[in-house]
């Protein structure tokens, strides 16, 4: 029996989330609650999702025991190995539930926004796979800095627009995607790539995204006797890491934290941690916390990882904030840098940038649980796609 | 009564089509602000929407993402566009001003101080592209009980269920958006128009304003067969991009443009 039970059914996770868009969107997001809302519990549906998750992305992904990090660390670490799914990240659980439901809704385009590229090539393949005609919105500084992605994007048939406006990145690129969809609402899906966005989208994404958890909570009954005692995520947006904490939430036992980008570090200002350091507003659909200025403008983040580089959050982690049942902590560029090494030296495992920063916290986690404390680390992605920004960073030609 | 509902009841009473035009405060620079709202009511305007400007304006095409990023270039805040209306009052009560923009910066203020500070700059109407009603119930009370109209948007996309929500919470007048799309954009479909506008008058009795796309004369003319009031944003914006440092050169283009379009709607109903 399951006693949490958010969002309401405006979509509300206390004070948090809701539906703030335009007019024009109304009617397109009620019909797709409906739609998603039908479709959830019907055992087709989730039947064909199951075996395209199994034979397609390749799940259940593995909970692997990271002996030389735990040795490292000093407590018990295992990975939860999203950088195995087909398309090297979690992103892809989403698109192939989403993608589901724009053919149930007789939709041919699919649009989609990216930060550093994944839930771009997760939409893109999706859509191949469909024969659905898909654009997808990318901070122009993001395409600079995820080149491999965008290339992937375009070989899978993908059109990629460059976004000029504002910062650049990944808030833009949602801007801009939001504005495709009011003017081609009637042919066209917006897949979100995150938890966030008006109502349905942070749940839908996230039902999508529990199948990681789900899976965790599983493995590690199975393969450690018991249940976790911490549960690390990075949180950009909050997908991956909702993904993994929403099926333990009733688990009292069980920690939570989700690793912010603290940039060039908190006290700096250049950094994308909203739960960490913003305050509550309204943008692209929900109510949450926010980087913005006294006026309520949004201000520019910065993170080494164009993943996390936004100024918002996910409402239910604003909510799981609030209510204290998760813990929100941030890991500057260097110590994701860091965290990054120790990964690929002492495991053979190049994770994402983005994934960097939750190994980073579990540095600092891992005294505090002790060397019999069992952890697990969402790896969320793949790293190819950040060699060049990393060599860069280290002043290294390849 | 409203400064808003006085208008459109006097519109009506003559038998005349309102024009508002639309522009964003501080754009490009804050003292032309207040001289170009007196210009455009000389040259005819009958209400004027303000924006306030936000930095994502996620319902604008490019050319009003433009004026907000100039607009904030020099750092124009909520409290200086009220400050701007406070200004207009000192020459002009008669005109009604209605505020455009999104919720953020009106929540980063506070829904009731901004209430206290509109009524206090004499702000007659608040349209918040971001805020649909369902979110909006208990704004709306402060608004009400200030005499400033929740002014709402309909678009092609509304079901008559949505109409009858909006009409419940809705006061002023309604705006009907005239195309699947952000400002500026798109060619306009005029029998889905004439036919929007008729189901929305089975659900409100308030006055129908019409925007997004108006650009000419002519197409003001098509509109104001229909709606009693025609919005032009985009068209008046652009004019902002060629400003050299003139203001006044830039002022008489918005006022010649208006002019040209007062007139063919007066025109029009003769």
């Amino acid at each position: 029996m399951s006693a949490y039970s958010m969002p309401d059914k405006n979509g509300h996770f206390g004070r948090f989330g809701g539906i703030f868009v335009a007019e024009t969107l109304m009617r397109p997001l009620q019909e797709l609650t409906h739609t998603y809302e039908k479709y959830i519990k019907d055992p087709d549906f989730l039947h064909e999702l199951d075996e395209d998750l199994k034979h397609y992305v390749g799940r259940p992904s593995p909970l692997y025991y990271a002996a030389g990090l735990s040795r490292e660390y000093g407590a018990q670490i295992y990975l939860k190995r999203e950088d195995l799914n087909h398309t090297g990240a979690h992103k892809i659980n989403n698109t192939i539930g989403q993608a589901l439901l724009a053919k149930k809704l007789g939709k041919t385009r699919i649009i989609a926004e990216t930060g550093a590229g994944q839930h771009g090539v997760a939409t893109a393949t999706v859509a191949a796979r469909l024969g659905l005609e898909c654009v997808v919105y990318m901070g122009a500084d993001d395409i600079e800095r995820q080149a491999p992605n965008v290339y992937r994007m375009k070989l899978l048939g993908a059109s990629v627009v460059a976004v000029e406006s504002g910062s650049r990145t990944l808030k833009d690129a949602l801007n801009e995607a939001m504005r495709d969809w009011v003017t081609n609402v009637e042919d066209t899906f917006y897949i979100i790539g995150t938890v966030a966005g008006p109502h349905p989208y942070p749940a839908m994404v996230r039902d999508f995204q529990s199948i990681i958890g789900r899976e965790a909570r599983e493995q590690i009954l199975q393969q450690a006797g018991r249940l976790p005692d911490a549960l690390v995520a990075c949180v950009g947006g909050g997908s991956n890491a909702i993904g993994l904490f929403h099926p333990f939430i009733d688990d009292e036992s069980v920690e939570m934290y989700g690793v912010e980008a603290a940039g060039d570090g908190l006290e700096t200002g250049h950094h994308a941690a909203p739960l960490c350091k913003g305050k509550v507003g309204v943008l692209h659909g929900n109510r949450t916390y926010l980087m913005e200025d006294v006026n309520g403008q949004i201000i520019e983040t910065h993170s080494i990882s164009a993943g996390l580089d936004y100024p918002g959050v996910g409402p239910e982690h604003a909510w799981l904030k609030d209510s204290g049942r998760a813990n929100y902590v941030a890991a500057s560029d260097s110590e994701a840098m860091q965290g990054f090494h120790d990964i690929t030296l002492l495991e053979g495992i190049i994770p994402a940038l983005e994934s960097s920063h939750a190994i980073a916290y579990a540095q600092k986690l891992a005294p505090k649980i002790g060397s019999d404390g069992i952890m697990i680390i969402n790896l969320s992605g793949r790293g190819d796609k950040d060699i060049q920004t990393i060599a860069k960073i280290e002043g290294v030609e390849i | 009564m409203s400064r808003i509902e006085k208008r459109f009841e006097s519109l009506s009473n003559s038998g005349r089509k309102g024009l508002i035009p639309f522009i964003t405060a501080g754009d490009p620079v804050s003292d032309i602000t207040v001289p170009l709202m007196h210009a455009m009511v000389e040259a005819g305007a009958d209400l004027i929407e303000l924006g306030i400007p936000f930095s994502d304006p996620m319902a604008d095409g490019p050319v009003i993402q433009k004026a907000n990023q100039r607009a904030l270039s020099h750092g124009t805040s909520l409290h200086d566009v009220l400050d701007m209306v406070k200004q207009f009052r000192n020459k002009d009560q008669a005109t009604p001003v209605l505020f455009m923009g999104y919720l953020n910066p009106v929540e980063a203020m506070g829904y009731e101080e901004f209430a206290d500070a509109a009524q206090q700059a004499g702000v007659d109407g608040l349209l918040l592209v971001d805020l649909p009603p369902e979110e909006a119930s208990e704004f709306n009370e402060l608004l009400y009980q200030r005499d400033i109209d929740p002014i709402y948007l309909l678009a092609p996309t509304s079901t008559p269920q949505r109409m009858e929500i909006v009409s419940l919470e809705a006061r002023g007048f309604v705006y009907y958006v005239s195309i699947r799309g952000v400002t500026g954009s798109a060619e306009l479909d005029y029998d889905e128009i004439r036919q929007s506008i008729s189901e929305i008058r089975k659900h409100t009795r308030l006055p129908v304003g019409v925007g997004f796309g108006i650009n000419s004369p002519e197409s003001a003319v098509k509109i104001g067969e229909h709606a009693d009031a025609v919005v032009i944003g985009s068209a008046i914006v652009r004019m902002m991009e060629n400003y050299g440092g003139e203001k006044q050169t830039v002022i008489n283009a918005v006022s010649d443009f208006l002019r040209g379009v007062r007139d063919a709607l007066d025109e029009s109903i003769q």
